[in-house]
């Protein structure tokens, strides 16, 4: 059964008096144990539907306009925002993209990773402490008891990363949302990042949704992918089905776009042509469709609809009106 | 943290001895006390004889140490009003100055906490815009007028409290209103401007990833970081009102430390106005101090760089 089922999620944001529907409907699930890779550029809703989940997102200028998100038999959306306190940071944990800015710089470590246990658990300080000290031997921060009573600026980005870590797995979470946790760290660090992750989700057996623009990144770490562009799915499906046979041209072009060992050295890297569509006005039909140098006629006057590939493993989706591996063949 | 200490108390005494520099050149330039001192017709046989008594016939720089060497005895001669020293005329007057300053200062921060917080809290609602209107009329009403009108309908028509002096509580609150509306107005709006700033920052979007109680968000992650700006404005607010409020004790004949320096000024009674001056130049600077004391205390980045 899935953990965390979207149903249809619809979000928008108002600015300047123009409305633009930036998720348009998305339904997808995560089973639990699975580890979810959501790709996607900037604007392509895969950070503001996350937030939207957990009550997060700033509203106004954001709005939820419909759907459902249930989580462990629950609607995220229509519960109250007391019993959505409960859960977040307790059974459903969520990290950052910038561990520069997203601890407060003037409260000790120690404390801001007890703060949850205290919430969710019902520690004392005393006892949040010593288990924050745990947390950071965890989390591969050595001497974590002396630690504890320094603050941000103390420690180094990935360090820092690793701190937010630890206060979101603090309370054990069924469910951790990662967005971009690996993109504002140099790429060494980035991989002892993904590294603790992978480890510490084996360990604690938890579901994973991770979010990030990176598709190194997803391969290593994900079970599914799941990629997304203008607010939809593109392609979804096994990480090793979707790299190996990519059915949509913006997942092929991604791909495309990344260096690889068969690519000789020096030569210049592939790039999708063009922007995002502007959300404000987009494009009546698939949204990629102008950029896309596969797309059909329908694809430019109707969105295609997400459906199993058929030649394909179980799981794996796309939303293409045209048949990508018989174009590039 | 010592070295640090210490040199801020080096460039307290620096400014301290620069306002006492600027306020012995600026009496000299008023011309020859001597002249103002003695009534219009007095002999020049008279002036000589006071000028040799207040040291006026030596060379300047040997007056400006004479000066010098006074100030550090605290010893800035005797008033020529009240022929006493002037140190103890200025200082007998400072209980007056801070009683007001301080029940001002604690209502302002108490009720400026309270109104500017619920702006923040109640963004966009018209909670923000009825606490932001007052805050706006706090600041622009003068303080004489503001006086005035508190006399009128308090102590005139009412009858409920006295309409000036210094005697008892009852007499300080009134004055202490005044004065309060301008610190409460200020404390208001710069806490509310600042809380706004924080409250969208990413550190408080991780507290409330964490699930953190509303209460905790905001005592811990918002109105924790927003102090900064609050006590600097908090130590300019008590500089000022440490060194008197003229027109608040002018309003309510409150025998505080401004109105003092006011009427030694009109009267020419320099020792009184460079000792004076001296006290509220001091009292600027130990603030200060504290205040920076207190920058390290809010921020560890602060404390980090000492």
């Amino acid at each position: 059964m899935a953990l965390l089922a979207i149903e249809d999620l619809s979000v928008g944001f108002a600015r300047e008096g123009r409305f633009a529907r930036v998720i348009p409907g998305l339904t997808y699930g995560v089973e639990a144990g699975e580890t979810l890779g959501i790709v996607g550029e900037s604007g392509s809703g895969k950070s503001v539907h996350a937030l939207a989940l957990l009550g997060l997102l700033p509203q106004p200028p954001g709005r939820i306009l419909g759907g459902r998100a249930v989580f462990d038999g629950h609607d995220l959306l229509a519960m109250s925002e007391a019993r959505l306190r409960d859960l977040r940071g307790g059974r459903i944990g969520m990290i950052f993209q910038d561990p520069m800015t997203a601890l407060n710089p003037v409260l000790t470590i120690g404390r801001q990773i007890a703060e949850p246990l205290m919430r969710h658990k019902a520690m004392s300080m005393r006892q949040a402490l010593d288990r924050a000290a745990d947390l950071l031997a965890l989390v591969g921060i050595r001497d974590g008891a002396r630690r504890l009573s320094q603050y941000p600026h103390e420690f180094s980005g990935g360090m820092r990363q690793r701190v937010m870590i630890a206060i979101a797995i603090s309370c054990e979470p069924a469910l951790l949302i990662a967005d971009e946790p690996t993109t504002a760290l140099d790429v060494t660090v980035q991989g002892q990042i993904l590294d603790l992750m992978a480890e510490l989700r084996d360990r604690l057996r938890m579901t994973m949704v991770w979010i990030t623009h990176d598709m190194g990144v997803v391969a290593g770490i994900a079970d599914t992918i799941q990629v997304m562009y203008a607010g939809r799915i593109m392609e979804r499906g096994p990480v090793d089905a979707v790299f190996a046979n990519p059915r949509s041209a913006y997942t092929y072009g991604l791909l495309q776009s990344l260096p690889h060992g068969s690519r000789p050295p020096g030569g210049r890297l592939m790039q999708i042509p063009g922007c995002p569509p502007d959300m404000f006005a987009p494009p009546p039909g698939d949204p990629f469709a102008p950029r896309n140098p596969f797309a059909t006629p329908r694809c430019h006057v109707e969105a295609p609809p997400l459906r199993p590939v058929p030649d394909s493993v179980p799981g794996h989706m796309v939303a293409a009106w045209y048949d990508l591996p018989r174009l590039l063949a | 943290m010592g070295r640090f200490l210490l040199s801020r108390l080096v460039d307290g005494i620096v400014a301290i001895w620069g306002v006492v520099t600027i306020v012995f050149v600026v009496s000299r330039l008023l011309g020859d006390p001597a002249i103002l001192l003695l009534p219009v017709g007095a002999t020049e046989e008279q002036l000589q004889q006071l000028r040799a008594g207040l040291g006026l016939d030596q060379p300047i720089w040997e007056q400006y140490l004479t000066f010098l060497g006074g100030v550090v005895r605290g010893d800035f001669g005797n008033s020529f009003q009240f022929m006493r020293p002037a140190l103890s005329v200025v200082l007998e007057r400072m209980p007056a100055t801070m009683a007001l300053a301080e029940s001002a200062l604690l209502v302002g921060v108490v009720l400026g906490a309270v109104a500017g917080s619920m702006a923040a809290l109640f963004r966009g609602t018209i909670v923000e815009g009825v606490v932001m209107l007052l805050a706006l009329l706090g600041q622009a009403t003068p303080v004489f007028w503001l006086g005035l009108l508190l006399i009128l309908l308090f102590a005139v028509d009412l009858g409920l409290l006295p309409t000036g002096g210094y005697e008892g509580p009852a007499s300080l609150i009134l004055p202490a209103l005044t004065l309060g509306t301008f610190t409460t107005a200020s404390i208001a709006r710069l806490l509310r401007s600042g809380m706004l700033d924080v409250m969208k920052d990413d550190h408080v979007r991780t507290a409330r990833a964490k699930g953190l109680l509303p209460g905790t968000v905001f005592l811990w992650h918002v109105a924790r970081n927003s102090l900064i700006p609050v006590v600097t404005m908090v130590g300019i607010l008590a500089g000022e009102l440490l060194g008197g409020s003229v027109v608040t004790e002018t309003v309510f004949s409150w025998p505080g430390v401004g109105r003092l320096i006011v009427q030694a000024m009109e009267a020419k009674d320099f020792p009184v106005v460079q000792a004076g001056v001296m006290v509220i130049a001091t009292i600027f600077v130990v603030i200060n101090l504290f205040v920076d004391l207190l920058y390290g205390l809010l921020d560890p980045r602060i404390r980090a760089r000492r």
